[in-house]
């Protein structure tokens, strides 16, 4: 029979419906993927007991992918068909690269991301990731015996949105529901449990095998917000092997060495500097190609001493992190750390004194991302009672869309709490009417020329038919990571048509605090404005229907003299139409109004008519 | 009257409850649901309500509430892993007939 978990009370699965979600760490490095079981969140091991899986990707001439280990050993013998580090390239164009000249890649320039070419073909960062994350997805399905609903992926907190879109396009190549993205610090932060803790401003320290980030968050209210970034994309556990490895060739006498001694020597120099975090000396013993034998006693001390300056760099990024954040060391609440270079005794003992605190470490540095990845995906998937914790974020600008006149309908408010969804419908302007454009604008003001414009699409095919009564049915979703869909849907046909926008994108606090103190300010002038542009609109489509009306029906029914009269009213309309004077423009719609009364009842007596035509009074009584 | 849980179970049961820091201990009971009659429901239990029946088993505390009892009388519980999946079973004396994963039984 399938085996149990055990569930929070009264939050039993009924059977086959059982809600697994995992959450993962799609690192640089080493990706990993964990999940709550029996409300305790763990890193799910692969067959042989490793929880990490090197993000490496290997393409074959026969079209078979290879990952993790398997194509981490053979890295050095097929260095082109063979990616690592991908997280790098993902979202990015072959420009924002730069440092291309040293990767052994075969790079090839497509419209918005670069690609790799491979044996099996061009291979796009978004593909390389997808296969990381298919083997996780296999991995978590056979630990929790079922399909997954859903996965948090983290991200780093720099990332920016074409980046983020990138990750989400993999996961969904690998078959994962992206419950969410997360920021990776922001993850490490809940695997420690800080968003149960005091409100207050925490610092997430990460140093992991080839780049170090420092991330200022603040909670509030149970929302974790990144208040500054920084760090080191060149600054790793690597260096620190490295400089054990120069220290090798200086004192054990050794130069010119061919590419598979370097290679040992560097294997060599991270073990003794994992021997280190635990012993006060570490032996270092290797038999070099030529036969030739190293023999070194490594310090702690001497180690400390030679990496000094690499701790330091750190120390420099931490305090730049927090001028940005406009913060002092003191208003530090915690220190998280996370990557495996953190449990280096000298790393640890740096951040502690630079923060007069000692760093929250009793978790595994490796696995903390994906711990609290973890921890959020079974909140959303539904296997925590509802008031529990959610990480709960809001639209910081009202949403809308650009209506006749250039005016703003709001569609979500702002502070509307994300993710959310809202639909209006709107309808035709003009009588066969079968495009409309809709235009996607953020702020709080009425005008559409005061607020900022996100996207512009058009709906196409809506069948014609008399203004005002085709129903197109406008709706605006905000997923969890903000990203906003607008969709227009006309009833009647189901022409769709639909865009994906960012809105926070771009934007900084200052320029959301600025817009919303202008629609405060601004807010009677826009009442005004907003009635001006109405009444514009009014007149505009007034002018519209006598035009046609007289181009069907005016010689028709009216003589010559009440033609010139209608017309010389639309001219006098027409002329002040610009004009930013309500009371004119409304005298003028009342003059035209009038004037052609007694027109509009000639040709309400001639529809009449001509309705009953061919009509027995008997047939209409009923 | 038994419910039981083998040496092994009780002692993940007992790490489970250490870590989530909080809970009596175990409630198991059934439910009326899926596609074979009858569901097995396994959860952490914060509190002993006036209905339930109180049996303990290699130190650990199950609670059953009366209704569910018949079901499952002289069950005992176990922790096993298969291949990487891991998690409880339920070895229980009443079921006639189940269906195909076993999580839902008639008796």
């Amino acid at each position: 029979m399938a085996l149990l978990q055990i569930a929070e009370p009264g939050l039993s699965a009924a059977p086959h419906e059982h809600r697994l979600a995992v959450g993962i760490d799609l690192g640089t490095t080493n990706s990993l993927v964990a999940t709550v079981r029996n409300g305790i969140s763990t890193v799910l091991n692969d067959i042989e007991g490793c929880a990490l899986l090197p993000s490496v990707v290997r393409y074959t001439a026969d079209g078979s992918v290879q990952v993790g280990h398997a194509a981490q050993a053979v890295q050095s013998e097929d260095p082109q068909n063979t990616i690592v580090s991908v997280k790098r390239f993902m979202g990015r164009g072959l420009k924002d690269v730069g440092e291309v000249g040293n990767l052994p890649y075969r790079f090839v320039d497509a419209p918005g991301m670069l690609q790799l070419r491979t044996v099996s073909g061009a291979k796009s960062p978004v593909e390389v990731s997808a296969e990381i994350l298919k083997v996780l997805r296999e991995r978590a399905e056979l630990s929790l015996g079922g399909e997954l609903v859903g996965a948090v992926i983290t991200v780093p907190a720099y990332f920016d949105d074409a980046q983020r879109q990138a990750t989400k396009d993999a996961a969904r190549l690998a078959g994962l529901n992206v419950l969410r993205l997360l920021n990776e610090p922001t993850a490490a932060a809940i695997a420690y449990g800080l968003d149960n803790a005091a409100e207050g401003v925490y610092a997430v320290f990460d140093l992991g095998g080839g780049t170090f980030d420092i991330s200022i968050l603040r909670l509030s209210k149970g929302v974790f917000e990144v208040l500054s970034t920084n760090g080191d994309s060149a600054l790793g556990g690597d260096d620190f092997d490295h400089r054990i490895y120069c220290w090798m060739l200086e004192n054990g006498g050794i130069s010119a060495l061919s590419a598979h001694d370097t290679r040992l020597l560097l294997t060599n120099a991270r073990t003794a500097k994992e021997q280190l975090t635990e012993y006060p000396q570490a032996k270092i013993t290797a038999i070099l190609g030529g036969g030739d034998l190293v023999d070194l006693t490594l310090k702690r001390e001497a180690f400390y001493d030679m990496t000094q300056n690499l701790v330091a760099r750190t120390l420099q990024a931490t305090r730049r992190a927090l001028r940005d954040a406009k913060l002092k060391v003191e208003d530090i609440k915690g220190v998280v750390m996370v990557g495996g270079s953190t449990r280096m005794p000298q790393v640890q003992h740096a951040v502690g004194e630079f923060f007069g605190q000692a760093p929250l470490n009793n978790l595994d540095p490796d696995k903390v991302v994906a711990l609290g990845a973890a921890i959020q995906a079974n909140v959303l998937a539904g296997n925590r009672s509802a008031d529990e914790w959610l990480l709960l974020d809001v639209i910081p600008l009202s949403l809308g869309i650009e209506t006749m006149g250039g005016l703003v309908e709001k569609i979500i408010p702002r502070n509307s709490t994300i993710p959310n969804a809202r639909a209006q419908e709107f309808t035709t302007y003009k009588d066969g009417q079968t495009a409309m454009s809709i235009h996607v604008v953020q702020g709080e003001r009425e005008l559409v020329s005061d607020c900022r414009s996100l996207a512009k699409f058009e709906l196409r095919g809506i069948p014609p038919m008399v203004a005002g009564s085709a129903r197109i049915r406008v709706t605006f979703q905000v997923d969890a990571d903000g990203l906003l869909s607008v969709s227009a849907r006309e009833m009647a046909s189901g022409t769709e048509a639909g865009i994906v926008v960012k809105p926070s994108y771009g934007l900084s606090d200052e320029e959301i605090t600025r817009m919303l103190q202008d629609s405060t300010r601004h807010a009677r002038d826009d009442m005004v404005a907003r009635a001006l542009r109405e009444l514009q609109t009014e007149a505009a489509q007034l002018l519209e229907a006598v035009g046609n009306a007289l181009q069907e029906d005016g010689d028709a029914l009216l003589d010559e003299v009440s033609q010139a009269r209608i017309r010389s009213s639309m001219d006098a309309l027409r002329e002040v139409l610009e004009r930013d004077d309500q009371q004119t423009i409304k005298r003028a719609v009342e003059a035209l109004n009038s004037a052609s009364t007694e027109f509009a009842q000639l040709r309400m007596d001639k529809s009449v008519k001509h309705a009953l035509a061919g009509h027995k009074l008997s047939e209409l009584e009923d | 009257m038994t419910i039981s849980l083998t040496e092994n179970a009780a002692k993940h049961v007992q790490n489970f409850l250490a870590k989530r820091g909080k809970g009596v201990g175990l409630r198991l009971g059934v439910r009326t649901s899926g596609c074979s009659g009858m569901a097995y429901k396994l959860e952490f239990a914060d509190a002993v309500d006036s209905e339930d029946l109180k049996f303990v088993s290699n130190g650990v505390t199950v609670l059953v509430d009366q209704h569910s009892l018949p079901y499952i009388d002289g069950m005992e519980l176990d922790y096993t892993r298969e291949g990487l999946n891991e998690g409880f079973k339920f070895n229980n004396p009443n079921v006639k007939d189940a269906c195909g994963c076993g999580e839902s039984f008639k008796v």
